[in-house]
């Protein structure tokens, strides 16, 4: 397992500094001049020459890019163009948000997904399957961002049922700072009533959020649970009398399951994609917001820090999950 | 014709396919079909934000412009800068495929190294931060999702080129001194072509998706293009009195990918019948 570990791990950095080399190139070589759009349009060439020099950016490319380099590993991203404040902190401040998004969208999308993926294989050609793969085809059709607008436009802003946007109230303050999910941390200090306005809130950008990862999961789900119960050891059991639950639960389960795991990996590829729009829309103050906000702005130190921020999350999850497909299914993790 | 009939059974292919044949000829004959073509593009201020009529089927806009009209002409920009990105994807992708799954040693390793560069972030984040690099529009757009699309192709004809490398003809073909590019594009190629197929058309769809998240975002379309993402951003400021404005576009974008993703279901399951989704 440690060996499997150490052979991902080898893999993941040389991408990750691949990704650093071609994002620092692009902003460094691409957009106008960065020193003269902060000195703005009236300022002098001295006064465009000074700002040059602070920032550094007279001098050779290589050695910009070293002293950025040294500068990530020890954690600093620089100073944000806009907000005046290190990008570091202002990343690690929506880090939480981002994470509690994800994370209930990805419980919500898995759970649901697998329960309505094993319904439509054991009642395989009913009218419930057919609904449920419509939806499985339909529910990656569907442009999360113009869901999210319609289910706010109907939910909040018609019924008044959802708040319309953010992670709290402005009546509320934030629970104090322990995960950094709200949801977690109002329970710590007995807080219910924050517990209950964070859950309501989350409510609607979590559920357009895992549209399209549940999609994916009823599919593969089904799909896997179909081919598990044409096996001959499901046949074996209906032949000596085992009653269809029996089978089901525990046998064909276990065997099936596999498959849609490693497709939670995946989906978070697509979850952290869709968190940026969906994040933009119901102003959650994450990262995806903040990437939203860093291109409007044209703030490029802030735009690399986020990528290589999601990069590195994006890899460690990957990880777990070959770690977590390594446990469940052993064939994978020794194979290499 | 047996591959015909197969494909004529299922029933969600055709439509899908059918779909997909409505959007290309609604896309070419976009200008003489819009009903009010003239209205797709001048404001009128009397006319604006009037809900679904009779004249207007699906009301009117922020500037007084018939959105009937706009989606219809929508699907120009739509599907040919999709068409373009995933063109252009296949271009880098393919023969970079070719290269690292016909040869070993440092090239190939050096090509599915620099693809896991691009596949390190999804996608979307990734062709985000370079449109708005590369200056934003819609062409920053469309070269951005180019250049994070095509390892994907590359991942893909790999594979597929390792699987056929192995076969006796192209030893022999070898042996008879057949050049290397001649066996990779007259003979490799083919037996590729039908995965990266199914993966061009699924793909269509994903990236008329992706673009319209970047209209929505600031980072494509600009105004007056008439993009349905852009559309959608447009009609925030006028919910929740004016529903229609962002339902409209949205379906088009809900239709059209489906449209893609049934076509190439389809395909996959004539490609490759273990695939089979459903039985």
């Amino acid at each position: 397992m440690i060996g499997f570990l150490l052979r991902r791990l080898v893999m993941v950095v040389p991408a990750l500094f691949g990704l650093l080399v071609v994002m620092f190139l692009l902003v460094r070589i691409v957009p106008a001049d960065p020193a003269a759009v902060l000195a703005g349009d009236n300022a002098t060439v001295a006064q465009i020459e000074q700002i040059r020099q602070t920032l550094g950016l007279d001098r050779p490319l290589y050695e910009q890019f070293w002293l950025y380099l040294t500068q990530v590993l020890q954690g600093d991203f620089g100073t944000s163009l806009y907000s005046s404040r290190p990008i570091g902190a202002d990343i690690a401040l929506r880090l939480g948000a981002t994470i509690e998004l994800t994370l209930v969208s990805l419980v919500f999308a898995t759970a649901v997904g697998m329960v309505l993926g094993v319904l439509a294989a054991v009642r395989r050609n009913s009218l419930i399957d057919y609904v449920l793969r419509f939806i499985s085809v339909g529910g990656l059709a569907l442009a999360s961002f113009w869901i999210a607008i319609m289910l706010q436009l109907l939910l909040s802003m018609h019924l008044g049922w959802l708040p319309l946007r953010g992670r709290l109230p402005a009546s509320l303050p934030a629970p104090p700072h322990f995960t950094g999910l709200y949801l977690v941390d109002s329970l710590l200090v007995g807080r219910l009533d924050i517990f209950v306005a964070s859950l309501s809130h989350i409510v609607l950008p979590a559920f357009t959020l895992s549209l399209a990862g549940l999609a994916a999961i009823v599919r593969f789900t089904r799909s896997s649970v179909v081919e598990t119960m044409q096996n001959d050891f499901v046949a074996y059991e209906r032949a000596v009398g085992y009653p269809q639950r029996r089978i089901i639960m525990p046998y064909v389960l276990r065997s099936s399951l596999i498959t849609p795991i490693t497709q939670v990996g995946l989906m978070f590829g697509s979850l952290i994609s869709g968190a940026v729009a969906i994040e933009a829309i119901f102003d959650w103050p994450g990262l995806g917001f903040y990437l939203v906000q860093a291109i409007l702005s044209s703030d490029y130190k802030a735009i690399l820090a986020v990528t290589l921020v999601i990069g590195v999350i994006y890899a460690f999850v990957n990880i777990v999950v070959d770690v977590i497909h390594g446990l469940v299914d052993p064939r994978i993790s020794q194979k290499g | 014709m047996l591959i015909l009939r197969r494909f004529l059974r299922d029933v969600p292919a055709v439509i899908g396919a059918l779909i997909v044949l409505t959007l290309v000829i609604v896309a070419i004959f976009a200008p003489y079909i819009a009903p009010r073509l003239a209205e797709a593009f001048d404001s009128n201020l009397m006319m604006r934000l009037k809900p679904p009529s009779a004249d207007y089927p699906f009301g009117t806009d922020g500037l007084g412009r018939d959105i009937l009209s706009r989606v219809i002409l929508g699907t120009r920009p739509a599907l040919a800068a999709s068409l373009i990105v995933v063109l252009g994807a296949m271009v880098i992708g393919i023969p970079l495929g070719l290269i690292a799954g016909y040869r070993d040693g440092w090239v190939s390793e050096t090509i599915m190294r620099v693809t896991d560069v691009f596949l390190a972030v999804p996608q979307l984040v990734l062709a985000l931060a370079m449109a708005q690099i590369l200056s934003g529009g819609i062409w920053s757009a469309i070269l951005a999702l180019a250049l994070t699309y095509w390892p994907f192709f590359t991942r893909t004809v790999y594979s597929e080129t390792r699987r056929v490398r192995s076969a006796l003809f192209i030893d022999a073909l070898e042996s008879l001194g057949a050049s290397r590019l001649r066996i990779l594009t007259l003979h490799v190629m083919p037996n590729v072509a039908a995965p990266v197929i199914v993966r061009a058309t699924a793909g269509m769809g994903f990236t008329i998706l992706t673009l319209a998240v970047l209209g929505f975002l600031g980072v494509g379309a600009a105004p007056p293009d008439p993009d349905w993402g852009l559309t959608i951003a447009e009609s925030r400021q006028y919910l929740p009195q004016s529903w229609w404005y962002a339902t409209f576009p949205g379906l088009a974008i809900f239709i059209v990918v489906l449209g893609f993703s049934f076509l190439g279901d389809g395909l996959r399951d004539l490609v490759d019948p273990r695939l089979r989704r459903s039985r």
